[in-house]
């Protein structure tokens, strides 16, 4: 036989706990009692009602025809008095006695009325044209009254009362708002956010708000004609709504003696203390000393409660929850989560304040989590605020970046708000509607949706799109990636770990490293280019170099184009050539037929369309070094013509760049490694946005800038450093890229290295020696440069049996005669 | 004749010494017509597959691979070797029986 379960409350949270425990398939005859003669609506929406945006209808959760569908029995209108907890009855106001097996109180909250004199009329409850804002009787009655009435007061500034005094303009002329406290929404604000919206609600909305105003008297004999205050002003209003906060309802439970403190005492399964058939839920419930008054929290704790009393998950447990809302008050836009306030000197403040705009934006970060935010005036960035305080998720290191949309279109749009078929990665074009696919066909990481539709894997800027989608599209259920950390996806550790780990075993090729540090020992293709880097950076000379752990880039010292065939980038360094050098390309570009020679961004020659088996003559032929026009290493030093020839030069770019190049030619690294010298701030040689730019200024010194970028991302290089010398130029350069080789992920460019770590911490290890690693650091770069080789000298034998063997059939293959 | 119709007519062909891939690495066959790649695990084990991309005509014999998938170099999807199936959503590609005889590749059952 089905249990017997009887619910107290039928408002929001009662009605949505009851449908929780519908959606779980209990099996309870349910009966519910509700003070107000009606199904059950949307609280929230009274505002809007008010404000005549919104019908009754429209605001109805479910109608009559809900609870009869459902077998519910709803005794609307009926007040229970008290519970027997001993024979497990209610008693109702109207005489009934029902019996429960299971009882749930979801009383909620009453109007609560400040004791003003004259507030209350001794036969009709308020005096005459005295209003609560709670139910929608008080706002039907509001309504019909309002209408006939020129000049309403509003008494509370907190977020009900604005709601009311907004939605009061719609039916009189003139309202003024009054607030017993310094700012508006002191709950959720500071005083700073406080005034801010003041002002708003005054100079956008013509309300009229006064603080610090204490009401002390109702003035008018049988009707409302005004209002005093403590200091003696008088407001003339012929309408007085009170909306100075909410009060738990929670007589009829201390009156059966269940403990009530300032609400109704739950444990985490929101039973009532105690007791093991009661529950209480939302706003009349006390859960570790916290009440709340928001839904959100609500229908967290109705989950809670569904599954513990229908015995789906008896672990089920609420822990609490943390609060934020995102909503218009009064037509502004306010948010506000956790702190509204710093709590210590420690506490990372960061405020945005635009008062003629009325744009307010305050976060509060407190061991890099956000803590706190409040915005008004502009809720653009709520969304991600909340996520990040809800999850406590790593925040960027531009603080702006949580405040403002800086750059790239990809963080301004809202998953929910586009359509399906917007294309989200433009390089391998993936829509929305793909990303969501692969969500619901089970796919909980952002990661694995990535691998699964490609979706981010080009150029990388759309990540953070691919992620708020996944998010979005999961529901709040997106795993953490476990593999985000990781330094390659296929060696379960981050960069420090997998570097200790290493050294401490001596593996010095990438199978020893699958071999002893992956569980089960298993190879990952994906893994290995990065593992080869790392191993060769560690080692050095000393590297146990297995080719099948290069990307072929790496084993044939090309860049692989479109149709397998290779390109041939030779050595120019700085960007300078000379006929003879210019002649000799020309040559072996006719020679061999190459397809199309083109300049470079990097101030090179550039001969396109080679096959693999004509690299290694080719090489021979051109007699010049590589110019690792393919690997994840250092690339080129573009330069200007500095002071030689330009007039404007103040110093000698192409030689320094020259230099740079000829000591660290070929080094590889964790990204690509693109640097430029420039002879003057005009910047032709673009050192702004290299991973290590520099620039000559008057005075014989140099500027060095780095994590620039002008790529798929843009940023402008942060300044490191100004010197006096090209040696120190060069030095410093070695000691940054060897700290960056050492430190930052596989395939994170400099231009999220340098903001990861930050140039200041940068700066106090590179330049300051601060930790005291500049010797070492200065030490293994020149390892590196010493074990430096020219791999296009790998040419008289090939590295391995077939290693330029063409792998399309662009030329004959070997031919295998088919015998049957 | 098609590498297909010789495969499942139980013909054996012999393609080459197994020196010549190197471990980890793949290489390719033309065999009756058709381009394979032929992979020699680390493993030891050897698989077969259709040469080409199905994606944009990448080489797979360039690509990376580990004792499971092979990495097409062009834009990095991800086939299994031993079904032929993408790990990223990708059209299958072909698979072809082949095992080492001594120091032979051999393609065939």
């Amino acid at each position: 036989m089905s249990q017997r379960l009887v619910v107290i409350g039928n408002g929001m949270a009662g009605a949505r706990t009851v449908e929780e425990i519908l959606a779980r398939n209990g099996d309870f005859t349910v009966t519910m009692f509700g003070d107000e003669p009606y199904g059950n609506y949307n609280r929230i929406m009274l505002s809007n009602l008010l404000a005549g945006v919104e019908t009754e209808d429209g605001i109805f959760l479910n109608d009559l025809a809900w609870y009869q569908e459902n077998g519910i029995t709803l005794n609307a209108g009926v007040k229970i008095q008290r519970i027997d907890k001993a024979r497990k009855v209610v008693f109702g106001d109207d005489g009934s006695e029902t019996p429960y097996d299971k009882l749930i109180i979801a009383t909620g909250s009453y109007a609560w009325t400040p004791p003003i004199k004259g507030i209350h009329h001794p036969k009709r409850g308020y005096h005459q044209g005295v209003f609560a804002f709670r139910t929608l009787d008080d706002t039907r009655a509001m309504i019909r009254y309002a209408r006939d009435h020129e000049r309403a007061v509003v008494i509370g500034g907190g977020l009900l009362g604005l709601e009311a005094a907004r939605g009061l303009q719609n039916h009189l002329n003139h309202v003024t708002l009054l607030h017993a406290m310094g700012h508006l929404m002191n709950t959720q604000l500071d005083a700073k956010a406080g005034s801010m919206l003041k002002d708003s609600i005054e100079n956008k909305l013509g309300i009229d708000v006064i603080v610090d105003a204490m009401t002390s008297e109702i003035l008018g004999k049988d009707r409302v004609t005004g209002v005093k205050l403590g200091d003696g002003t008088v407001i003339e209003c012929d309408v007085v709504v009170v909306a100075a906060g909410i009060r738990p309802n929670t007589q009829v439970a201390a009156d059966s003696e269940l403990p009530v403190e300032r609400g109704i005492v739950v444990d985490d399964q929101m039973r009532v203390r105690g007791e093991s058939d009661v529950y209480a839920v939302g706003e009349c419930a006390q859960h570790r000393g916290e009440m709340y008054g928001l839904v959100a929290p609500l229908w967290d704790q109705a989950k809670v409660l569904a599954d513990h009393i229908t015995g789906r998950d008896l672990d089920a447990a609420y822990t609490g929850s943390k609060i934020s809302t995102k909503l218009k008050v009064a037509g502004i836009d306010v948010a506000s989560m956790g702190l509204k306030e710093p709590a210590t000197d420690e506490d990372e403040v960061i405020v945005y304040s635009e008062p003629r705009k009325g744009v307010y934006k305050q976060i509060i970060i407190r061991d890099g989590v956000l803590v706190g935010a409040t915005l008004v005036g502009d809720n653009r960035k709520a969304a991600g605020l909340i996520q990040a305080f809800d999850r406590g998720m790593a925040l960027p290191e531009e603080r702006a970046e949580l405040l403002f949309d800086i750059g790239g279109p990809a963080g301004e749009v809202a998953p929910a708000d586009m359509p399906d078929d917007a294309q989200v990665c433009n390089c391998n074009g993936v829509s929305k509607g793909a990303i969501c696919g692969a969500v619901s066909a089970g796919c909980k990481t952002v990661g694995g949706v990535m691998d699964k539709t490609r979706a981010g894997k080009g150029c990388g800027t759309c990540k953070p799109l691919v992620q708020r989608i996944v998010e979005w599209a999961a529901g709040g259920e997106v795993e953490e990636d476990p593999a985000a950390s990781w330094y390659v996806p296929g060696v379960p550790m981050p960069k420090p770990e997998l570097m200790a780990a290493i050294r401490k075993y001596e593996l010095k090729s990438v199978s020893s490293v699958f071999d002893k540090l992956v569980p089960g020992g298993e190879h990952d293709a994906k893994s290995k280019m990065g593992l080869a880097s790392l191993l060769k950076m560690m080692w050095a000379d000393e590297y146990v170099d297995e080719r099948d752990a290069r990307f072929i880039n790496d084993r044939v010292h090309g860049n692989i184009q479109r149709d397998g065939t290779f390109s041939v980038v030779p050595q120019m360094k700085g960007g300078v050539t000379s006929p003879a050098q210019l002649r000799k390309i020309a040559d072996v570009a006719e020679k061999y037929d190459v397809p199309m020679v083109k300049l470079t961004g990097g101030q090179r020659i550039d001969l396109l369309g080679v096959p693999k088996e004509k690299l290694p003559a080719i090489w021979a032929d051109l007699d010049m070094p590589s110019g690792y026009a393919y690997a994840k290493s250092f690339r080129t030093v573009k330069t200007c013509v500095g002071s030689d020839f330009c007039r404007f030069g103040v110093g000698d770019s192409t030689a320094l760049g020259i230099a740079l190049e000829e000591r660290y030619q070929g080094l590889e690294g964790p990204g690509k490694m693109k640097l430029a010298v420039t002879g003057c701030p005009r910047n032709c040689a673009e050192a702004y946005c290299k991973d290590l730019g520099v620039v000559a200024i008057d005075g014989g010194k140099w500027e060095i800038y780095v994590g620039g970028a002008a790529g798929a991302h843009i940023r402008k290089g942060d300044l490191l450093t100004t010197v006096g010398t090209a040696e120190e130029v060069i030095r410093l350069t070695g000691r940054f890229l060897q700290y960056y080789r050492e430190n930052a992920n596989w395939l994170e460019r400099t231009y999220t290295f340098v903001p990861r770590i930050g140039i200041d911490r940068i700066r106090e290890i590179v330049v300051d020696d601060a930790d005291g690693v500049a010797a070492d650091l200065d030490a293994a770069v020149e390892e590196a440069v010493q074990a430096y080789k020219d791999p296009w000298k790998e040419r008289a034998e090939p590295a391995t049996p077939g290693q330029f063997r063409t792998s399309l059939p662009l030329t004959v293959l070997p031919q295998v005669p088919v015998r049957s | 004749m098609t590498l297909s119709t010789s495969a499942s007519s139980n013909t054996r062909t012999v393609l080459g010494p197994l020196a010549d891939i190197p471990p980890g690495e793949g290489r390719s066959y033309v065999v009756g017509g058709e381009t394979i790649a032929v992979f020699h695990l680390r493993d030891g084990s050897l698989r077969a597959v259709s040469a080409v991309c199905p994606h944009k005509g990448g080489p797979l014999a360039d690509g990376q691979i580990d004792n499971r998938v092979v990495v097409c170099p062009l834009h990095l999807n991800a086939w299994d070797l031993a079904t032929g199936c993408s790990q990223s959503g990708q059209p299958p590609i072909d698979v072809y029986p082949v095992r080492a005889d001594g120091d032979l590749i051999v393609l065939g059952d």
